[in-house]
């Protein structure tokens, strides 16, 4: 708890009393979140929980009905038009499908951040975005290819590539692991740890993957009942006191894992 | 912070005691807006002359990995050139770290074929490939009518894989839906034509046979050519856009592994319904015009509603009719085939959706015409 509250300036993504819903139906029910800088938070939560409605909404890409929500301190409704261009700037999001621009191919895909907000040459581009490539550990002749043309684990470098395109400080990864098999999700997981630790990046990352969330992340949020149930480490998850999070944490899945730990 | 400190970034240079290298104290921001400026700064000082380097980095006040690849190369430059190389760093920053985690130079990718291609194998190759294209369009035109005649699906022990439900849908989608905007149609180019005919034929005193020009052109030709049109652009886009997206989406694949034909399941009651519904709407199309062209006539030739009718009894018999409405099958059945050939050669990117959904109501709408005028050079010739 002490290490908390001394990094309590350092909060990244602060989330106060929000909810979201959709005609009568209430998602979020004034939930609380904050994101320190430096950590990856894994947040998890049943299907249907609005985790996915929770990201969306921070990204702005959902209405709230009330709450506030700050970034770097900063408010997105009372920020001024250059503010929020520069709030954009660090943020970067990995979405569920890679959700790359299937038209164009990857390295175009990484300079379309670059192209938007900074001034650079384009021989700079190219180099930034090999650079990017190869951070994220795909194949160079990868640059040239087009989304149809990689594989699923591909595309989720690819795409995470384009999320770290102009150095983002937060960034959301929305289960970034699903549909890779365990070495590569696995691999996926120390890459991201990695450019935690050379970037300093801030990582949101929703996921299902008891693996990541036993191996990467520094703090594990868990969403029910419309709110943040229980945050805290692994340990405090296998303390706490509730049916779905003790069948989570303590399943047969989850029990190898920290078995083999 | 502010915009001047942001941008301000530099390198200040001492030599070491000795002359045996030099010292950069680094300050300002190195980040991706800053990229350009640094990269000038960093050529200023060049390749240098050998000698250790020490790369004080306490200053800096930002570093992205832009800046650090830019340090990064000019640092394998120097020790390329044999120089030794430290990195110094501000307590508790961690530039140097990310500095050192950076690859040492990107790996090329593999060449490509960078052979030139002669004047010849430029300027023919195109035209070749243009020449494939088509044949391949043709033999998946044909593979399609095939398939959709040999019925929808494989079941064991179904004959006929006719679903009555999916076609009666499909009837309703291109055809009821589509009557409003023909009707429309119809009507005022009916309406138009009369005009211009009454007013040319004014000249000569034949106003009346404005009802003649009308029919017989409305029945034979612009009748069945303008909804085949329309229908091209309205309902065959539709075929393309649900089949390739359907494709894009793996769909068509899925239906393949259960054993279904694609062509059977989606293109079959597509054709069937098309082939239904176009000659109908023909008829209505017909029926419009006919009606604006009385209205056009009447008000502005004076020609009632009862001469029109017995004029158009003789100008008209059921060949102009008939001749007409040969005609409306084969437009669906083109509109359909060709819409689904388009479809099927959907690729992976929202790009080549669009491209094949123009492709798909350019190409129907060419042939639909071409088609007509070979009907038209064939009636002639058999005096029909």
């Amino acid at each position: 708890m002490d290490q908390v509250s001394a990094k309590q300036d350092d909060v990244v993504l602060s989330v106060k009393d929000l909810t979201v819903g959709f005609g009568s139906n209430v998602v979020l029910d004034e939930l609380n979140l904050d994101i320190y800088r430096g950590e990856i938070l894994g947040f998890v939560g049943a299907s249907g929980t609005g985790k996915s409605v929770l990201m969306r909404t921070v990204l702005r890409l959902l209405p709230r009905r009330s709450g506030a929500i700050r970034i770097f301190g900063v408010d997105f409704d009372k920020a001024t038009e250059e503010e929020r261009l520069r709030l954009d700037m660090k943020l970067g999001v990995l979405f569920q499908h890679g959700a790359l621009f299937s038209a164009l191919t990857v390295k175009e895909n990484i300079q379309v951040p670059m192209r938007e907000y900074l001034d650079l040459p384009q021989a700079m581009m190219d180099e930034l975005a090999r650079l990017k490539i190869e951070l994220v550990g795909l194949a160079p002749e990868a640059a040239d290819k087009y989304p149809s043309e990689l594989s699923g684990g591909m595309i989720k470098r690819a795409a995470l590539a384009r999320a770290l395109a102009l150095d983002p400080a937060l960034v959301f990864l929305d289960e970034p692991t699903s549909g890779l098999d365990p070495i590569g999700a696995a691999e996926f997981d120390e890459l991201i740890a990695k450019l935690r630790d050379t970037l300093g990046l801030t990582v949101y990352m929703v996921t299902h993957d008891l693996d990541s969330l036993f191996s990467v992340c520094d703090r594990i949020a868990v969403l029910g009942n419309k709110k943040v149930m229980v945050e805290g480490t692994i340990e405090d998850m296998l303390a706490f006191d509730d049916a779905w999070v003790q069948s989570y944490f303590q399943g047969k899945r989850a029990r190898s894992i920290v078995r083999n730990a | 912070m502010t915009a001047a400190a942001r941008t301000s970034l530099d390198i200040a240079t001492e030599s070491l005691p000795g002359n045996c290298g030099e010292i950069w104290r680094l300050t300002g921001e190195w980040v991706n807006a800053s990229a350009v400026a640094a990269s000038k700064r960093l050529e200023e000082l060049g390749r240098g002359q050998g000698g250790a380097l020490e790369i004080d980095l306490s200053g800096v006040a930002a570093m992205d990995t832009a800046g650090a690849w830019l340090l990064r190369r000019a640092i394998t430059e120097r020790q390329a050139g044999g120089a030794d190389v430290s990195l110094t760093d501000r307590e508790g920053a961690n530039y140097a770290d990310l500095i050192s985690a950076l690859p040492e130079k990107l790996a090329e990718p593999g060449d490509g074929d960078g052979e030139r291609k002669t004047l010849f194998e430029r300027v023919f190759e195109p035209v070749g490939r243009v020449m494939v294209e088509v044949w391949d369009d043709t033999v998946a035109a044909m593979f399609i009518l095939g398939s959709a005649v040999r019925g929808a699906q494989l079941k064991l022990g179904r004959q006929s894989g006719l679903s009555p439900a999916a076609i009666v849908h499909q009837i309703d989608r291109m055809g009821v839906r589509a009557v409003p905007i023909i009707l429309l149609m119809s009507f005022l180019i009916g309406a138009i034509i009369a005009q211009q005919g009454a007013f040319q034929l004014r000249y000569f005193g034949a106003e009346v046979f404005v009802v003649d020009l009308v029919g017989i052109l409305q029945l034979r030709e612009i009748g069945v050519l303008l909804t085949a049109i329309m229908i091209a652009g309205r309902s065959g886009s539709a075929i393309t856009a649900e089949i390739g997206s359907m494709k894009m989406r793996e769909e068509i694949d899925a239906l393949k592994v259960m054993g279904l034909s694609p062509i059977g399941v989606l293109v079959f009651p597509r054709l069937v319904a098309l082939t239904i519904a176009l000659p109908l709407l023909t008829i209505i199309a017909n029926f419009a015009a006919l009606l604006g062209a009385a209205f056009v006539s009447w008000s502005y030739s004076g020609i009632t509603f009862d001469t029109f009718l017995s004029r158009l009894r003789e100008a008209i018999d059921l060949s102009t009719i008939v001749s007409g409405m040969i005609k409306a099958p084969f437009m669906a059945l083109i509109i359909g085939i060709v819409a689904s050939v388009e479809g099927l050669k959907v690729g992976g990117s929202a790009e080549s959706l669009g491209r094949h959904v123009t492709a798909a109501v350019v190409k129907s709408i060419f042939v639909v015409i071409l088609v007509d005028g070979l009907f038209a050079m064939f009636y002639a010739a058999i005096d029909f």
